[in-house]
């Protein structure tokens, strides 16, 4: 036991207290929930953001400081639709948090609230990194994010009920703003209907099917795996007979591949965003919107 | 009722008062009264509290119609599973692996020199082989508990229950109790199956002190401290049947083990966690086979108490916290164990007991470093130091070594995606004294059915 004894002593030696603090505390697994959060909550919520957007959200490592933080958590904000599969599940279970488990108020899926695209028809891991629940990328589509935004706005009335005029005012407003944010969008964004393009990963068909962009292939000869030459070669060989504006990866993407066929094809290689902190410009979820159709214009020149 | 009869009385008698007051006294009224005013304390809770009912109803209502123009369709949450019969199912996991070994020296004869063996340890056979498959199964059993068990297929046909466990999911404060049977969480690799791990083997000093892995069956209580930098303790109790202890016939608990780890982030491209572990085990009866300080082959028995400290790091890199393509580990953990007894030369005949008493230690160190999508490469160093060994009188049967056993790996693997990996080891392992080993493996681990999340 005397080794025991060392042992608990050196741990408490290093215990940090608590950072204690009135307000909630939330953790948004995609860094575009943590923006909607700080939106609709602002200071009656202290927001952390699992990922940032220049991090592949399908593989993060279950860190233990992400275990901590879901520990501490009274809300959960997650994409679902099996997005966060390889690390959340062990996080949830690490962190002993029955608060924020899956059924409770604490944990919110921002993808039940939309409706998912490309919901796969077979299901078979030789098609690469398919989803049976459809494709997770929801938040590409301005018009999933306001759907997002009342059902969250409902659950933090749940969880924190005394600051029900609260969120129902900052909803009100945020809902006015980006309703007219999107009629501007999509003034803006008039003349990408119908263009051809080429993506690297399956991460845009809610953008597609917003803006009505047409998407000739994909880099990846599969979801989730990496571009081989030969399959570039084939989208290469694609493209000679049927032309596209651009090819458009996102910020966490490796580059080699999109500049590779860019160069070729001599069109234009954009790097979208893809979530909140994916550019310089994209530091809300108005910017997000705003960067993703500057670069996407970059097709019509 | 009875409080509006009361109430009723209570009317009658104010509104009758100029001809009934004499008949109610000071304190009769002074009851009546606060009665009254206990009643309207109540009716105004109630009625406050249906009116923030309403004002709660009015607010949902409020939200909702303001996000109608952007609905084009139904936005009713689609329920992700409907099939009522296999929608409960838990979730299905098969780990299919296969081995090829190549040795320059037999394996019959493995041992690692100056140490008691125990459990499973060595290369393995040579040629081909199947490796370790196992068969997983989890879920949440009610709203209290998770279940899971991993049912393992040894190249020998036999099934056994690697893991078989329960754990609780809705303890406050960050507690969580396990029951059943696990891998211990002492040390790093302790608690991780072999499909995780990035060399085909274990380390030496897992092999020496562990028996390769250390699973019990029994209890462990774990504890999430709640601060901002991940600390959790935890300790367990447990049947301690397996290697350094053995079976034993008794009530109470044969093995106890304790454990703490500290974790956390360094900017967004490090992350890192440390740990301290101490097992305790009292083996009664731990036969073992030896080879005999004139040659012979006896089997001897230790009984007494065996105790393990441990100390553990990891350190994970990766650009911007992106380790698609490239990203590198470090890792290394030291043990020291000490164990005081009874040990009994040569059960079959001599039978000599007399005291014994060993201080040794050992440890590992390795990196692995993806230098490309889908490419590892990692190395690893492995020393053990036989350290202190007291035969008391029976050191005249047995010697003890003075060697430091030490083993280098080097591997190679491919992953074309999360659930196929290919793997090359070469080895060269100097357990034994004399001439090194040199070990070539080359092994497949493949994933299939539900998406293994794994742990750090």
């Amino acid at each position: 036991m005397k080794y025991a004894f060392i042992l608990m002593s050196c741990v408490f030696a290093v215990l940090i207290p608590a950072t204690s603090s009135a307000a909630m505390r939330a953790l948004a697994c995609e860094p575009e929930w943590g923006a909607l959060l700080q939106e609709l909550a602002a200071d009656k919520v202290s927001v952390y953001t699992a990922t940032t957007a220049l991090q592949d959200p399908h593989h993060i490592q279950a860190r233990p400081s992400l275990i901590a933080a879901v520990r501490n958590a009274d809300l959960l904000v997650c994409t679902g639709a099996e997005l966060e599969v390889g690390w959340l599940p062990v996080m949830l279970r690490q962190s002993g948090n029955p608060k924020v488990q899956p059924g409770q108020p604490g944990y919110f899926e921002a993808a039940d609230f939309v409706n998912k695209l490309e919901i796969p028809t077979r299901l078979d891991r030789a098609d690469g990194d398919v989803h049976a629940a459809g494709n997770p990328h929801i938040q590409t589509d301005p018009r999933n994010i306001a759907l997002v935004a009342n059902a969250l706005t409902r659950r933090l009335m749940q969880i924190d009920p005394d600051n029900v005029a609260f969120y129902q005012g900052r909803y009100q407003d945020f809902a006015a703003r980006w309703k007219s944010a999107i009629q501007r969008w999509e003034k803006d964004a008039a003349p990408l209907r119908g263009m051809p393009v080429v993506v690297q990963h399956k991460a845009y068909p809610y953008l597609e099917n917003w803006l009505g962009l047409n998407e000739l292939a994909t880099l990846e000869p599969k979801p989730g795996v990496e571009p081989t030459s030969s399959h570039l070669s084939e989208v290469l060989a694609l493209l000679q007979r049927q032309p596209a504006k651009l090819v458009m990866r996102s910020a966490y993407n490796d580059a080699r591949g999109a500049d590779w066929l860019a160069e070729r094809a001599k069109i234009p290689a954009v790097v979208l965003p893809f979530t909140v902190g994916g550019s310089d410009r994209a530091k809300d979820l108005f910017g997000l919107f705003d960067d993703t159709i500057a670069q996407l214009l970059k097709g019509t020149k | 009722m009875f409080k509006h009869n009361t109430l009723a009385v209570a009317v009658a008698a104010m509104t009758l008062s100029p001809t009934l007051s004499f008949a109610a006294d000071g304190s009769d009224l002074q009851s009546i009264r606060n009665e009254i005013d206990a009643l309207r304390q109540n009716y105004e809770s109630r009625i406050s509290d249906l009116e923030a009912r309403l004002k709660k109803a009015e607010v949902a209502t409020v939200v909702a119609p303001a996000s109608t123009p952007y609905v084009e369709t139904s936005n009713a949450p689609v329920p992700a599973s409907t099939a009522a019969g296999s929608g409960f199912n838990p979730d299905v996991s098969l780990i299919l692996s296969g081995l090829y070994t190549n040795l320059s020296r037999k394996p019959e004869d493995y041992r690692i020199a100056g140490f008691i063996p125990g459990g499973e340890i060595g290369p393995g056979a040579r040629g081909f082989s199947l490796s370790e498959s196992e068969l997983g199964f989890s879920a949440n059993i009610d709203h209290l508990f998770y279940g899971q068990a991993n049912l393992a297929v040894s190249p020998q046909n036999e099934i056994s229950a690697e893991e078989a466990f329960i754990q609780t999911t809705a303890l406050p404060a960050g507690l969580k109790i396990k029951a059943g049977r696990f891998f211990s969480s002492i040390g790093y690799l302790n608690d991780q199956h072999s499909h995780t791990w990035d060399f085909v083997d274990n380390p030496l000093v897992y092999q020496a002190f562990l028996g390769t892995q250390f699973s019990h069956d029994g209890v462990q209580l774990k504890w999430l401290a709640p601060t901002d930098t991940f600390i959790e303790l935890g300790a367990e109790a447990g049947r301690g049947s397996n290697f350094p202890g053995s079976e034993v016939n008794r009530n109470g608990a044969g093995a106890q083990a304790l454990f703490a780890h500290i974790g956390g982030d360094i900017g967004v491209s490090n992350s890192w966690r440390v740990g301290l572990s101490y097992l305790h085990a009292t083996p009664k009866g731990r036969d073992y086979a030896e080879t005999d300080a004139l040659g012979n082959s006896v089997t001897n028995s230790f009984s007494g108490g065996s105790r393990l400290i441990g100390a553990d790091f990891i350190w994970k890199w990766a650009p911007n916290g992106n380790g698609e393509r490239q990203n590198f580990k470090l890792q290394g953990e030291y043990f020291r164990r000490k164990e005081a007894g009874d040990l009994t030369y040569d059960t079959a005949v001599t039978a000599h007991s007399d005291r014994y008493t060993s201080s040794q230690s050992g440890w590992y160190v390795q990196g692995v470093f993806q230098f490309m999508p889908a490419w590892r490469v990692g190395l690893r160093y492995d020393l053990l130091d036989s350290g202190v060994v007291d035969y008391g009188s029976n050191a005249a049967n047995l010697a003890s070594v003075d060697y430091r056993p030490a083993r280098t790996s080097l591997m190679f693997d491919w992953s074309p995606s999360e659930f196929s990996r290919v793997r090359l080891q070469l080895a060269r392992d100097k357990s034994r004294q004399g001439a090194a080993d040199n070990q070539l493996f080359l092994q497949y681990q493949m994933s299939l059915g539900a998406h293994g999340a794994h742990s750090y």
